[in-house]
């Protein structure tokens, strides 16, 4: 299985993430992660999909699958192409306030920070890539993870 | 300007689109749409179950080419729709239907006669719409008549909530359809159309395969004209019948599971394919990763999705198949020399015919030869599913498109009597008749009515084996003869078509087939003939499911 990020402009319409989703959920492809949001024209939604596939004809299947919906407008693959993309994550982790500093500097190497404590808690916000945040989250294991949100990653070409 | 309601909208758009018939039924949140409807300004058939409605709006938009237009009340109305709309899809059949919704403030509320159709439609639509406002439901209707016949053309649905049928606003008619995300490529890539040529004109053993996007596309003069300069032989599958004329020298007939054996032997010697407007369905390839190893494949087709879908392809041309028919004939120079080629494919047709037993009692092939006489091949045949359907691809002779209609992808039972309504209604000019089973005439047998009180002189033939026919012959084949829920008890075919103001006929011997026949043509109102037929005849050849196209069971003389 490989990771594929795929973006998709569509008509800002209700029924149009049921169409997309339904395509997906018809043919058995699971859906990795989703991001979706108005664009600068309010009657147009881009929307960032990341998909598993078992090979490049299903991932050809689901970009033509896509590109024949009525509402979507354009559909961009990432695979091949130069991008940049990234993640936001939000984790809640056991804190106590003698650790500080010793979590900060663990953060300082990342784009990350705390952006909430009380006293056995800590909510910190990470943006990376994914590897970024993988790494970032083993390190931050060892505190214990109480939660975790995940807005799903988002791309843009060169 | 005056203002007109939700449902005059709805009316005015209809007749601006063209249409002449809209089959359906009334029903609660579809009253002021009907009250319109009181003097209608184009026919309306009032059908005896929705499903038939679809399935006549089908039949008409098959054996016209026009949009075929279904109208439906909410909830069970609208779900009624459902199998017609799949077979429409399936079939890339342009029906464009109507239903009523609850009013708008009360949808989501589980009110009476609910349904979300368009969450359940959305699979099997090419399209659908949920009409919110009234200000929106000119401009709608305009783009679900333009999606329906455009492009891969399909089922679109409209769901109208009664609430928006009565409030008025201006009627503003958009003379311009612009959807965005929709724009169908229809001339082929010149590129793409050199290599194509070049491929030809190198090949040695081609092969025409058509499907339906020919019929669809109006593309039957360009391919006989195409078939005859590269003298190429030309085999189609079941949506592609009438594509080519049958009784052309080059024709081969239907090929895949079901088809010729020449048909299947021939493809899968092939070294160039050209796939025109046809999906490699998984009924005509048999065993994917055997089917026609030594062939090269050019795919033509208007749906980029379809190419490379089942069959990996070399070269794709994305487009209208009569625009591409067109711009290949330019291309073309030289013809390839086919003639050794030609050669074995005959050899192919002698030694192994279409074939059957004749030992003097009803053969259904029989039947269906004697119609092909009787009418000269001039008629609409409509068909059910299962046996009934194999054979009358197999043994009328097709020489004009949109002249067999058939569900062809989803394979619904029930399909062939309400089609043939539409299309009798459609193309007047012409004789239809359903071939049918009978196991599948009861599934829409309701719309007798709707045949006999609208005077549409459809004849219904009904190869009557007392069986569910190809799932006996499967249960035969493969279940080692257990015919397990297969047997039917079957009505008077003769007093029920009598009891609705039908004729009735039925037919025992041999001998009084075609005379049936010819009775049946000359009487002027829906006719069902009941033929006797033998009860465990068995449609073959037959490739079995899984198995390469050219390891074909039976039929082989």
């Amino acid at each position: 299985m490989t990771r594929h990020t795929v973006s998709v402009l569509v008509e800002n319409k209700f029924g149009v993430l049921a169409r997309i989703a339904g395509l997906f959920s018809a043919r058995g492809y699971n859906i990795a992660s989703l991001a979706v949001s108005e664009t600068l024209d309010p009657t147009v939604s881009y929307m960032t999909i990341v998909v598993e596939v078992k090979d490049e004809e299903i991932l050809e299947q689901i970009k033509k699958q896509l590109n024949k919906l009525i509402d979507v407008i354009t559909v961009t693959d990432f695979t091949k192409k130069q991008h940049v993309d990234r993640e936001l994550v939000l984790v809640k982790v056991n804190f106590s306030s003698k650790e500080k500093a010793k979590l900060e500097s663990i953060l300082k190497k990342y784009v990350a920070k705390i952006i909430q404590f009380e006293d056995t808690t800590a909510i910190v916000e990470i943006i990376g890539e994914q590897d970024q945040i993988k790494e970032l989250l083993e390190a931050l294991h060892h505190y214990g993870i109480k939660e975790l949100v995940r807005t799903g990653r988002i791309a843009m070409a060169y | 300007m005056a203002k007109m309601t939700g449902a005059k909208i709805f009316v005015e758009c209809l007749k601006r689109e063209g249409v002449e018939i809209v089959f359906g039924y009334p029903g609660g949140q579809v009253l002021p749409i009907f009250d319109q409807l009181y003097e209608p300004p184009f026919k309306f058939i009032l059908v005896r179950h929705e499903q038939g409605a679809a399935h006549a709006a089908d039949g008409y938009a098959r054996a016209t080419g026009k949009a075929g237009v279904c109208l439906a009340t909410s909830g069970p109305g609208a779900t009624n729709l459902v199998t017609g709309l799949a077979t429409a899809y399936m079939d890339s059949i342009p029906v464009v239907a109507f239903t009523g919704q609850v009013k708008t403030f009360l949808i989501g509320n589980d009110a009476f006669q609910e349904a979300d159709i368009t969450g359940i439609t959305r699979p099997i639509t090419k399209h659908n719409y949920l009409v919110k406002d009234v200000n929106d439901l000119a401009r709608i209707i305009r783009e679900a008549f333009h999606i329906a016949t455009t492009g891969r053309q399909g089922p679109v649905l409209v769901d109208i909530p009664s609430d928006i049928q009565m409030q008025e606003t201006e009627f503003v008619w958009p003379e311009e359809v612009d959807i965005k995300g929709y724009k169908p490529t229809y001339f082929g890539h010149p590129g793409q159309i050199k290599k194509a040529a070049a491929l030809i004109e190198q090949s040695k053993k081609p092969i025409l395969f058509v499907g339906g996007g020919v019929i669809t596309s109006g593309a039957h003069h360009e391919l006989k004209k195409l078939a005859e300069k590269i003298n190429t032989p030309v085999t189609w599958t079941l949506m592609g019948i009438g594509g080519f004329p049958a009784t052309h020298e080059l024709s081969l007939g239907m090929l895949g599971m079901h088809g010729t054996a020449y048909a299947n032997h021939a493809i899968m010697d092939s070294d160039l394919i050209i796939a025109v407007g046809a999906r490699f369905d998984d009924r005509v390839t048999g065993r994917i990763d055997a089917f026609a190893p030594a062939a090269k494949v050019i795919h033509i087709d208007i749906d980029p999705s379809s190419i490379s879908k089942n069959v990996k392809v070399d070269i794709p041309i994305v487009g209208d198949a009569k625009n591409i028919l067109g711009q290949l004939l330019e291309e073309i120079k030289t013809a390839p020399d086919t003639s050794e080629w030609l050669k074995t494919v005959e050899g192919w047709k002698k030694k192994h015919p279409l074939t059957y037993k004749d030992d003097g009692k009803i053969k259904p092939q029989y039947v269906i030869e004697q119609l092909y006489e009787v009418t000269k091949g001039d008629a609409i045949i409509t068909t059910e599913v299962g046996q009934n359907q194999m054979w009358a691809a197999q043994w009328y002779k097709y020489d004009y498109p949109r002249t067999f209609l058939s569900s062809g992808g989803l394979g619904t039972m029930g399909y062939g009597f309400p089609a043939a309504i539409g299309a009798k209604l459609g193309r007047p000019d012409k004789m239809v008749f359903d071939i049918a089973g009978d196991g599948s005439i009861q599934m829409n047998i309701q719309e007798l009515a709707t045949a006999v009180c609208n005077k549409i002189n459809v004849k219904v033939l009904i190869l009557n084996n007392g069986y569910l026919g190809m799932v006996r012959q499967w249960q035969e084949l493969f279940y080692k003869k257990r015919y397990s829920q297969v047997c039917l008890f079957n009505p008077d075919f003769v007093k029920l078509a009598e009891s609705y103001g039908a004729v009735g006929m039925r037919v025992t011997k041999k001998e009084e087939v075609r005379q049936a026949l010819e009775k049946a043509i000359a009487i002027d109102n829906t006719v069902f003939i009941d033929f006797v037929v033998e009860p465990e005849e068995n449609v073959f050849p037959m490739v079995p499911a899984g198995q390469a196209i050219n390891q074909m069971l039976g039929g082989l003389a």
